[in-house]
């Protein structure tokens, strides 16, 4: 498949896509409501093809957002699904885990650092931060000043 | 460094775990609070041997966002210090691997001949590993062109010797007995922990972010993607060998490419958005992923070394498998070397702790003997 | 200076600890046993024990998790023994002094369990094996 087809195809989960920003010509941004990330990751990965790179979790003050990168290497193109979480209360996002081993460990740590639920995570538990590390402290939110383990 | 877990029944591994935290730095908060131009010298030390690569996905990242075209020189600047370091670090790769196996000679002899290519980067960099040669808009520094015959000739020495170890390796029927089958990464478990580099190519997937994305000057040169099908330790070592030969070629032919000009431009300020970068390290692709919202920092900066999705196919590999070849399966997707040092082997039935890494190494040294004298 | 002062001095058998680091001295560390340098001829020896060791090699910033098991490998040495600690992030932390996740650096937790301990500066980053060897070599010849 050519990158003509590959945006194409996109067009097949455009109900669960807000928009499609498209920053280069090998650089999609596929924006959803992050109840319909794990559909649209199921189609990139499965019916796509494309390689789970990692993923990235941001505090947008106004929401938490979940990046998942994808690689469609025949193209050299780079897809990510950006999942807006808004609510802030209580993050939580349904695991893709569950089709891609190969996103168990990059959930466990956005848990770990970011304080978002990944739910029917097949095997959730702390990756990242040491075993004194305090419950419910997640370094990567925003805040105003850095904290430092004493 | 992590400490894997192993859980056995008689000699069969059952399960596997590992526990990181151990080298966890924060380096992703803490970049947040460097300027964009600090931040080279931060990812170059993620993993000391891809000290090149972090940065340099990482600068691709940022040009992406800011809509930079790095000069020609640069790229092929870039090129052939990536280069250089693949070929150390695979040279740095065999070594251990023929240490865990009981192969010492091989161990002596991969680490002398990887000491001329650290000696080239020193004279190029300033510095045998961190370089510190790439940022946003070029390179910091210029690679003199008066170094180049210099580099050729010890490039020339070092393939002729990594032809004799190949040869060595190849031919050699203990290492045929006691590499192949082992620790094998089937095509589909490949594909399903998401692995890239050379844990892919042996598993018959041809992935090369020098190829699928080609940056720096890797669209302009000639050379081929390595790979090979069984997944096994075997086929690891044979991409890895054979990559050193295609590295060579690419910085003889950098060399000879090498246009005149500028090796950076001046960038005043990035602007707001956000880019992805990524490069193939000697492990495979690292990514990273830069948002700035116009400002001197980044507001988020994601980084991704391969082995984090490369040491996690070890579910796939290792279990099933015999605990004398868990030290050599392990390394064969080229962790960090501090990473296999902490091991403990635990019985399925009693809980008791069983091995160690000194006890695990011992038996898989054990397990080339035997073969050695079945073979005689 | 007592037998096992001397057996110190002599040739130290060293036991390597990385407390997080990006493996940098690490590899200089190994780099020490290749043909080029060959630290055996001294009498020097990696150990796979810190019962057996006379020294450390300490490498990484300690982290939070790792600060543990630094002082439970500082207990388990058999005294007297040096601490060389090897690196720009294990001699202060180098660029990751503001991690959250960082409680080094190593003379710092050595100290929490000796504060009588004998510790050795080899700066760098890394520090080429050279450095390393001179570090050791003229720390040793103080002692």
């Amino acid at each position: 498949m050519d990158r003509v087809q590959l945006i194409e195809s996109l067009a097949k989960i455009k109900n669960e896509l807000i928009k499609v920003e498209k920053t280069t010509d090998s650089r999609l941004y596929l924006v959803c409501e992050s109840l319909n990330a794990y559909k649209v990751s199921n189609f990139i990965f499965k019916t796509l093809g494309c390689r789970f790179v990692t993923a990235t979790a941001i505090d947008s003050f106004h929401y938490y957002e979940v990046l998942y990168h994808f690689s469609h290497d025949q193209t050299g193109t780079v897809l990510t699904v950006k999942a807006l979480i808004r609510d802030r209360g209580n993050p939580s996002i349904e695991s893709i885990a569950q089709f891609i081993p190969g996103a168990q460990w990059i959930e466990r740590e956005m848990h770990d650092l970011m304080g978002i639920e990944f739910r029917n995570h097949p095997d959730m538990r702390r990756l990242i931060l040491a075993d004194d590390w305090p419950q419910g402290v997640y370094p990567l939110r925003k805040k105003t000043k850095d904290e430092k383990v004493s | 460094m992590e400490f894997f877990q192993l859980t056995i029944d008689g000699e069969i591994v059952t399960d596997i775990d590992v526990r990181l935290s151990y080298n966890h730095r924060g380096m992703e908060k803490i970049a947040e609070s460097l300027q964009f131009d600090q931040i080279p010298f931060l990812v170059s030390r993620i993993c000391g041997i891809c000290s090149a690569s972090h940065p340099l996905a990482y600068v691709q990242a940022v040009e992406e966002l800011a809509g930079i075209t790095p000069p020609d020189r640069a790229l092929y600047v870039r090129t052939i210090i990536n280069e250089l370091e693949r070929i150390h670090s695979h040279i740095l790769w065999v070594g251990l691997a023929g240490h865990f196996i009981g192969y010492d000679t091989v161990f002596m002899w991969a680490w002398k001949y990887r000491e001329p290519v650290l000696d080239l980067l020193e004279e190029i960099t300033g510095n045998r590993n961190n370089y510190g040669n790439v940022k946003v808009g070029g390179c910091r520094e210029d690679v003199p062109d008066e170094i180049k015959p210099k580099v050729i000739a010890e490039l020339d020495k070092i393939a002729t010797k990594m032809e004799m170890l190949t040869k060595a390796v190849l031919d050699d029927p203990v290492l045929h007995a006691r590499l192949k089958g082992v620790g094998v990464l089937k095509k589909q478990d490949a594909i399903n922990y998401c692995v890239t580099g050379p844990t892919a190519r042996a598993s018959g997937i041809g992935i090369d972010v020098r190829k699928d994305d080609p940056y720096a000057a890797y669209g302009l040169l000639d050379w081929k993607v390595i790979t090979q099908t069984e997944g096994d330790v075997f086929a690891k070592a044979v991409v890895r060998l054979l990559e050193i030969f295609e590295s060579i070629k690419m910085v003889k032919q950098a060399f000879a490419k090498l246009p005149k000009g500028p090796v950076a431009i001046e960038v005043k300020e990035i602007p707001a958005g956000e880019g992805c970068g990524h490069a193939e390290a000697p492990r495979g692709e690292t990514f990273h992923y830069v948002r700035s919202d116009g400002g001197n920092r980044p507001v988020r900066h994601k980084m991704r070394a391969p082995s984090y999705v490369n040491v996690p196919s070890f579910k796939a590999s290792c279990l099933g498998g015999n605990i004398a070849d868990v030290t050599i399966t392990l390394a064969a997707v080229d962790p960090c070397y501090s990473c296999t040092e902490r091991l403990a082997v635990v019985n399925d039935r009693s809980g008791k702790i069983l091995h160690d890494y000194e006890s695990l190494l011992k038996l898989s040294r054990e397990k080339t003997e035997k073969i050695k004298k079945e073979m005689l | 200076m007592s037998l096992s002062a001397k057996a110190v001095k002599k040739s130290p058998w060293v036991f390597h600890v990385n407390t997080g680091a990006c493996n940098n001295c690490d590899i200089e560390i190994v780099d020490l046993l290749t043909p080029r340098f060959d630290v055996e001829r001294f009498g020097i020896k990696l150990v796979g024990s810190p019962r057996h060791a006379d020294a450390l090699l300490v490498t990484g910033v300690v982290t939070a998790q790792a600060a543990p098991r630094l002082k439970e490998v500082y207990n388990q040495t058999a005294k007297p023994c040096v601490v060389f600690v090897i690196g720009a992030c294990a001699c202060g932390t180098g660029i990751f002094h503001t991690g959250y996740h960082v409680v080094g650096p190593v003379d710092k937790i050595i100290k929490e369990v000796d504060p009588n301990a004998i510790i050795a500066y080899v700066p760098g980053c890394p520090p080429k094996p050279e450095a390393i060897i001179s570090g050791v070599v003229k720390a040793l010849s103080i002692l």
